[in-house]
């Protein structure tokens, strides 16, 4: 008999005799926060990852990478050169923790988290490809093995059935889906971490609770004080870590990855804050007090990382301003790249839609570059678009 | 007063909260923040928390709970924040909203209308342009609306509001802020299911709607064509009638919409003119329209979309014959 089939689920006797229905509440749980490093940056040495210094002065570098890229991607989008941008300023540590985890054949599923892709290859330059709305940057994402959803909630069936393929196949890859704290509220989130629970398919769900879905903040998300313990109701297994410790986060992740290469679904819920707007194109000023955005300015997740590295003695060895210059070079070169990347023609619309152009769409690509040869004037109308 | 097509969804909204105390507006911000649009702006300060919600992120929620709402007896509004959100909530619309009278004989009914800017043009990510009217126009049961005026927006607006079947309201953004017309402070109707002439012509008629009404009336002017202009309106059900009429006085028609050209809007306006006017036509019916492909991306989406010598280009075909 298995682990499962020999949970009892007929009723147990509860309150037998007394009479009394007894409510099971939100209290009966009792729900930890994993952290290692603390606020003011003492810390619980014992508990501290074994990664070497090197790894340990990695994970300050791809934070500040995290928090450069999005400063100068909010800088390029204010001079019209994107179309909307989303920062994850703030999220670093929870970012750069969990993702400080992957293997090359691991599939990545992200809503907010770009560096993780930059962490495996990914060049700038074609992220910023995809933010100015150009399809080919998904291209390198898919090398990969890294898509973006933009439709929220809509990727964690994928995950559970890429997941589900890699079980099939006995491999060692991990899939993980990232998702905010919105997207818990989305029938495909049930519907697939539902599905995990079920089938046991080892998948990660990584949510990151940055407090707000837009301008809806947690408490009007959910009724539930915390999102880990949903995890419970599906039959899996959950970890709530404090996600402006970056070490907490890689403990976490790298706890749970254990668990999915043994076959078994595991959720994190990631708990940090997101400083700036939801995206370029939104004015949180509307839905969230000044007071708020200080407290948790206060606790940077990098600053909070540097007393750590201060504390080990590993500080001296770190030149932050050097690293900041170097990636700002990084993100010049990618952004002069993307600057040069060729105007496209219009076949690029009818490519990829299948794997054989039928009939009717040759049609409409041809008509289409007829009109366009016909009529120059439509080009007045197309209009100038961010670089690109 | 002087008012765009989204400050135009706003007057309405507060008209008919006003009016009507069981209006209840629901939907992804559409209350602290006011709508990512600012469609809801200043709602949740004058009519509450009670009748201004700010859902968690479900659009299954937001339509089904609309229609419980709406079955209980409330005129829920929701907003679908882009119309490429709506698909989560297909079911909801299929399954249940358009079928509540059906389903049980008349008993009960769903006056629900669920609104949500659509189309291509304003620099959005993936999933923020389709114009998908003739997927959910195919739904029996669900009204589909396309304004293309803020005079019309509110007008129509209201009248969906108090219309005791679903509507499906969508707002075409790309034309949100771009020209102000009168409208008036007060309550009026424009009714649904009934197309507009914008323009009378002579030599061939154009049947457009929503996004595709500017571009429709500047292909016009550039062509010097007496064309004759039918705004539709509301897409489903159609008006077919206006169409028949005006295509039996000029003999020719081309229509226009950004959706996809297969399996859409315009299709079906081509099969009602072959059922009622085939004998008055002199040359084939022109269609303008996106591509049967996804709207790409924001780098290269106004190919897409149908600009004015498309629409002018066809237009000269058709009267060419
Ligand atoms: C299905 C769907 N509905 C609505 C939207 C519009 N939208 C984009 S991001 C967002 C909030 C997402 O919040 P959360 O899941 O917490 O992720 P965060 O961006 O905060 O990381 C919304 C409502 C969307 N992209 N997809």
């Amino acid at each position: 008999m298995s682990e499962r089939e020999s949970n009892d689920r007929s009723p147990s006797a509860t309150g037998a005799g007394d009479g009394g229905a007894r409510y099971l509440t939100q209290d009966d749980l009792e729900v930890p926060t994993h952290r290692i490093v603390a606020p003011d940056g003492s810390y619980n040495a014992g508990a501290v990852p074994d990664l070497d210094d090197e790894e340990l002065r990695d994970l300050y570098r791809w934070m500040v990478t995290d928090r450069v890229f999005c400063r100068r991607m909010v800088n390029i989008q204010r001079r019209g050169e994107l179309g909307t941008f989303g920062s994850t300023r703030g999220q670093e540590a929870s970012i750069v923790g969990s993702a400080s985890t992957l293997e090359p054949d691991d599939w990545l599923f992200v809503g907010r988290a770009w560096t993780p892709m930059f962490m495996r290859g990914v060049p700038m330059r074609d992220m910023i490809l995809f933010w100015r709305g150009i399809e080919e940057g998904q291209k390198s994402f898919a090398e990969h093995n890294s898509q973006i959803a933009i439709s929220i909630g809509s990727h964690l069936p994928l995950a559970a059935g890429v997941s589900w393929g890699m079980d099939l196949d006995d491999g060692d890859a991990v899939t993980t889906a990232y998702l905010g704290d919105g997207a818990t509220s989305t029938g495909a989130a049930h519907e697939a971490i539902n599905l995990a629970g079920a089938l046991r398919l080892p998948a990660l769900f990584f949510c990151q609770n940055n407090q707000y879905a837009i301008s809806t903040n947690f408490e009007s998300q959910t009724g539930a004080s915390t999102i880990a313990q949903k995890a419970l109701a599906y039959g899996i297994d959950a970890i709530r870590v404090d996600g402006q410790d970056v070490l907490a986060v890689y403990d976490a992740v790298s706890t749970a990855k254990e668990r999915v290469r043994q076959g078994e679904p595991v959720f994190v819920e990631s708990v940090t804050y997101r400083l700036d707007a939801h995206t370029t194109s939104d004015d949180p000023t509307r839905y969230r007090d000044d007071e708020e955005v200080e407290r948790w300015e206060e606790d940077d997740p990098i600053e909070r990382y540097r007393s750590f590295l201060e504390a080990e003695g590993l500080w001296d060895d770190i030149d932050h301003d050097a690293i900041v210059e170097e990636i700002e070079a990084e993100f010049d070169e990618a952004l002069a790249a993307a600057n040069e990347f060729e105007q496209r023609g219009v076949e690029e619309l009818f490519a990829y839609v299948y794997d054989e152009m039928p009939p009717e769409l040759a049609r409409q690509l041809a008509e289409f570059e007829d009109l366009l040869e016909r009529r120059p004037e439509m080009y007045d109308y197309v209009e100038q678009r961010p670089k690109g | 007063m002087q008012a765009t097509i989204v400050e135009a969804v706003n007057d309405a909204l507060h008209t008919e909260m006003a009016a009507d105390d069981r209006v209840v507006v629901l939907g992804e911000d559409v209350a602290k923040s006011g709508g990512v649009f600012r469609a809801t702006d200043e709602l949740l300060e004058e009519f509450g928390g009670d009748r201004v919600v700010d859902t968690p992120l479900s659009e299954i929620a937001i339509v089904g709970g609309a229609t419980g709402l709406a079955m209980y007896g409330y005129r829920p509004v929701a907003e679908i924040q882009f119309s490429g959100f709506l698909p989560p909530a297909f079911d909801q619309l299929v399954s249940n909203a358009s079928r509540i009278r059906w389903r049980t004989r008349g008993a009960l009914n769903a006056p629900m209308v669920v609104r949500m800017p659509y189309g291509a043009g304003v620099r959005a990510l993936e999933h923020h342009s389709e114009s998908l009217e003739g997927a959910y126009g195919h739904i029996p049961g669900l009204q589909i609306v396309v304004p293309s005026t803020p005079h019309d927006t509110k007008g129509l607006l209201l009248s969906a509001i108090r219309d005791p079947d679903p509507v499906l309201f969508m707002e075409p953004k790309r034309i949100y802020r771009s020209f102000r017309e009168e409208v008036p402070e007060d309550d009026y109707e424009v009714p649904l299911g009934e197309a507009a002439v914008r323009r009378e012509g002579e030599d061939v008629t154009v049947v457009a709607w929503g996004s595709m009404m500017p571009p429709t009336l500047e292909a016009v002017e550039e062509g010097d064509v007496d064309a004759e202009v039918i705004d539709l309106r509301t897409v489903s059900p159609m008006d077919a009638e206006t169409v028949v009429e005006s295509v039996k006085k000029t003999g020719r028609c081309v229509v226009v919409h950004e959706g996809p050209r297969s399996i859409g809007v315009g299709s079906d306006v081509v099969a009602r003119i072959n059922d009622e006017a085939l004998m008055y036509l002199e040359a084939p019916v022109e269609r303008v329209t996106g591509f049967d492909t996804p709207v790409p991306l924001l780098s290269m989406e106004d190919y897409y979309f149908p600009h004015p010598p498309r629409i002018l280009d066809a237009m000269e075909r058709a009267l060419s014959v």
